[in-house]
């Protein structure tokens, strides 16, 4: 679950970060790559998983699919934070003055 | 276990190489001091320090998201030695294994996603500007 809910969120990001395009400032590309990356890494989790003779992704216990969409949830949340810490930090560092 | 501290080294390695590429690509005159790319990307594709940018956020976003996952399941505390598997020496052989080989999929999977990204992004920029040029005549 927490592999389809961050997937989900790239495919949003990444729609978004489409339709804005000319529109660079909000960098939701970032964002999108972030998403991307986790969905992929945990891809590779869930092949592991497949040789391990488990299933690719939990969808019979019902205790564990919850846990991992609150997970799923909490990572999303926590690509958001990381996104805007990088926009508050690349804006400070484009607007710092210039030390001679 | 610890799969994603592969990403995350390659993370750092790959910071270390964006600055020096970035470093050359400021005397170049490719681009500015902010690492914006100064020439035209539908000329000459994007810079190496753009490229290099994608690839880090994917290795940095990528590890982090999967260090909470890791956090999460308790496999990483914030107390010395912070791997729970390495507390107990049995489990280091399995730990250092699965480093071994998913870790090293997982890092290998993003930087294959991320240079047919590469090839995909200079071949659209490209293009497009083909495109522009076609409709302006």
């Amino acid at each position: 679950m927490t592999l389809i809910i961050t997937a989900a969120a790239a495919v949003v990001a990444t729609v978004v970060w489409f339709v804005l395009l000319p529109n660079n400032k909000f960098r939701i590309g970032v964002l999108a790559l972030i998403y991307w990356a986790a969905s992929l890494m945990w891809c590779v989790d869930g092949f592991a998983n497949l040789f391990a003779g488990e299933p690719f992704i939990e969808l019979h216990d019902s205790a564990v699919m919850s846990d991992d969409a609150l997970l799923g949830g909490i990572v999303v949340l926590i690509g958001l934070i990381v996104w805007v810490v990088y926009l508050i930090v690349r804006g400070l560092r484009h607007t710092s003055p210039k030390t001679p | 276990m610890a799969c994603f501290l592969v990403s995350g080294a390659e993370g750092v390695a790959v910071t270390a190489v964006r600055s020096a590429v970035k470093k050359h690509e400021i005397e170049e005159g490719v681009v500015d001091e902010h690492g914006k790319q100064i020439t035209d990307p539908a000329e000459d594709g994007f810079c190496w320090t753009r490229k290099l940018s994608w690839l880090m956020n994917m290795l940095w976003g990528g590890a982090l998201l999967l260090l909470i996952e890791h956090i999460w399941h308790g496999e990483v505390v914030p107390w010395f030695p912070f791997l729970t598997a390495m507390s107990t020496p049995s489990e280091i052989p399995a730990m250092l294994f699965e480093m071994a080989t998913v870790g090293v999929a997982m890092a290998v999977l993003v930087t294959a996603v991320w240079g047919c990204v590469t090839l995909v992004a200079d071949f659209a920029v490209k293009h497009s500007k083909r495109r522009v040029g076609i409709e302006e005549a």
